[in-house]
């Protein structure tokens, strides 16, 4: 008999359990993708992750390491707690726009800017899923949704937020890097972006972030197919792809070694502590 | 045998939380708290615990949430609107059954009030610390050395019943210097195995939470959990009782307001009235035990406190209409005067004549 090899299987991280993602949703690749991160890296026994309020509310009970459910947009705040008291563990947040964007801006800035040594993924589809397809921070000049029927007016309500070019300006941050789930070979871009930042974690360089464009077909009311089509059409230009920060590619150690180099004419920043 | 120094109630809260064996600290600040914080942003570190000033008060206990699920001795502090702020973390704690202190050193209130001092936080700490059905465990201290006995037996209670509890101090207890005597450091500390610190390959994963989208299954909890409060309420009753046996007339005062409540009970007895005073040093489970007990002796009650009549509700409740209860309060800051509230003594024993 011909010897059987296991080619394809979920991983250990990603429990055996019926998600509530729509079908279709984005959600469910990226969560495999942190999953199979956790495989390879091998720390699922000293990872913890935070689950959000929004469409991915219910991962706590998905993944297999111990998980946090968080109140909206407090998972970075809830994640500083879990890794300030277990600095050894890795410790994810897994976040929407509307969680992570808006309600949670101060959270993430915040997290950020102190150089919190998480890992923070961030799937942005430009609407608030969940609650069935409001106007998101990050929802699109123009783009209508259920709060905004007539098209985002951003006289009035304002601009959308591209957050990886906002907290490229934080020197708390180690890395930060923009994909997208719609190809194999963007799969498998997105999943050495969310292995690089773990990674860097690991490494305790400084905070990391990873932002998934992604799609949301049921409140975008499109096929799958078309949503990613209205996805690379319209928020790839307004979101473009690529890394925002990596320090360690710009020569640093961490975001630390970043922060004094950018600061050095400043004197306070060079006094050296007693130890 | 510990010495007995001088310390400021906001730093003997601080002292004695690091001994109780808390190692992180997340707040925000705010007056009159103050000396709290920076007296762990000053020693923290000195026992290897972490000191974080948090950009909000909301994140400050969304830390404690985080930290505490970690399996931690953990703990915030602030004063009356940073409290409000943090209500949504502690009402998230209490429905992942998470143990914290939370210590709220009041200021006069509604919105931004003033920084002087007040217990017009009672309802909110006994009533509603947040959305839903839950309490916390409130602890009343009325002395600079009960701020460091019951925060030092806080985070203890915190442990056993999982559930966040608080320290209802005001800006007079917690800015004020009197002798204490520090409790011993505690070196051994509860086994918590639902925290969320790895699974480390050897059990099931844990989880935090306190979503519960099923009916039958948040109704189960919520019932389950009020199971624990009737036993905290069996157990955890604290109450003072001063010249009580024999009083006609019980003035129930808690906090700083006891202390202002006891010279006018002194006084009373000095002209001969037969007052006594219960001071309630949990205000959840409120002491009623003790309330009830005096109701089949005493003619009248007067509730003395800093706010516009909050406690004396639960009083009512204890009482039940079989003694008149009355209540007298300045607010915003103003502190009560003995002799007004021996003003009151003296009307109460007249009427009651």
């Amino acid at each position: 008999m011909a010897e059987e090899k296991v080619m394809f299987d979920r991983p250990h991280a990603l429990l055996p359990i019926v998600t509530n993602y729509c079908p279709g949703c984005t959600h469910g690749i990226v969560n495999r993708l942190v999953a199979e991160v956790i495989d390879e890296l091998g720390i699922e026994g000293r990872c913890v992750g935070v689950a959000p309020v929004g469409c991915s509310v219910m991962a706590y009970k998905f993944f297999g390491c111990d998980m946090a459910e968080a109140a909206h947009g407090r998972a970075p705040a809830v994640a500083t707690g879990l890794k300030r008291t277990h600095p050894e563990n890795i410790v994810f947040s897994y976040q929407g726009d509307g969680d992570l964007a808006s309600i949670g801006m101060a959270e993430t800035v915040h997290a950020a800017s102190r150089g919190e040594k998480i890992t923070v993924i961030f799937i942005n589809n430009a609407i608030y899923g969940m609650t069935g397809g409001q106007m998101a921070p990050t929802s699109l000049p123009n783009q209508i949704t259920q709060t905004s029927p007539y098209g985002r007016d951003v006289i009035t309500a304002g601009y959308p937020i591209r957050v990886c070019e906002m907290l490229s300006t934080l020197d708390g941050v180690a890395y930060l890097e923009r994909v997208c789930v719609d190809s194999p070979r963007n799969v498998r871009k997105a999943k050495a972006a969310i292995k690089k930042a773990f990674t860097y974690q690991s490494e305790s360089r400084g905070y990391t972030l990873v932002e998934v464009v992604s799609t949301c077909p049921t409140n975008w009311g499109m096929t799958p197919q078309k949503a990613f089509e209205w996805m690379r059409e319209n928020m790839l230009p307004y979101y473009p792809l690529g890394v925002y920060k990596d320090v360690v590619a710009e020569g640093f150690e961490n975001a630390a070694e970043a922060a004094l180099k950018r600061a050095e004419a400043c004197p306070m920043v060079n006094v050296q502590k007693e130890a | 045998m510990s010495e007995k120094v001088l310390m400021k109630g906001n730093e003997a809260l601080a002292e004695s939380a690091m001994r109780a064996g808390c190692r992180f600290f997340f707040g925000y600040p705010i007056t009159p708290q103050t000396e709290l914080a920076a007296y762990m942003s000053k020693n923290m570190h000195k026992v290897g615990g972490v000191y974080l000033q948090a950009e909000s008060e909301i994140s400050a206990i969304n830390m404690v949430y985080g930290a505490s699920a970690a399996g931690a001795r953990v703990m915030t502090s602030s004063s009356s609107p940073g409290i409000s702020l943090k209500s949504e973390g502690i009402s998230y704690m209490a429905g992942a059954d998470l143990p914290g202190v939370i210590v709220n050193v009041q200021r006069g209130g509604p919105g931004l009030g003033s920084i002087q001092p007040s217990q017009s936080d009672y309802w909110q700490a006994t009533r509603a610390m947040g959305h839903g059905d839950f309490h916390v465990i409130v602890y009343a201290p009325s002395t600079v050395q009960e701020m460091a006995d019951y925060i030092y037996e806080a985070f203890d209670v915190a442990d056993k019943y999982r559930t966040p509890v608080m320290i209802l101090a005001d800006g007079m207890l917690g800015q004020m210097m009197e002798p204490v005597v520090l409790p011993e450091p505690k070196t051994s500390l509860p086994e918590k195995p639902w925290a969320c610190d790895g699974h480390k390959n050897a059990r099931e994963h844990n989880i935090a939470n306190s979503l519960y989208l099923t009916a039958e299954d948040l109704n189960r909890l919520n019932f389950e959990r009020f199971e624990r409060y009737e036993t905290i309420k069996q157990n955890e009753q604290r109450a003072d009782l001063y010249l009580v046996d024999d009083a006609d007339i019980v003035l129930v005062a808690f906090g700083a307001s006891a202390r202002i409540a006891k010279s006018a009970v002194n006084a009373a007895r000095a002209i001969g009235i037969k007052a006594g005073l219960i001071r309630p040093i949990t205000l959840w489970p409120f002491p009623c035990d003790c309330i009830k007990q005096a109701s089949l002796h005493a003619k009248a009650f007067l509730c003395v406190e800093m706010n516009m009549g909050q406690m004396v509700d639960d009083v009512r409740l204890c009482v039940a209409g079989s003694k008149p209860v009355s209540f007298f309060g300045r607010t915003g800051g103003v502190i009560p005067a003995p002799l007004e509230v021996l003003d009151c003594i003296k009307s109460l024993n007249e009427g009651g004549r």
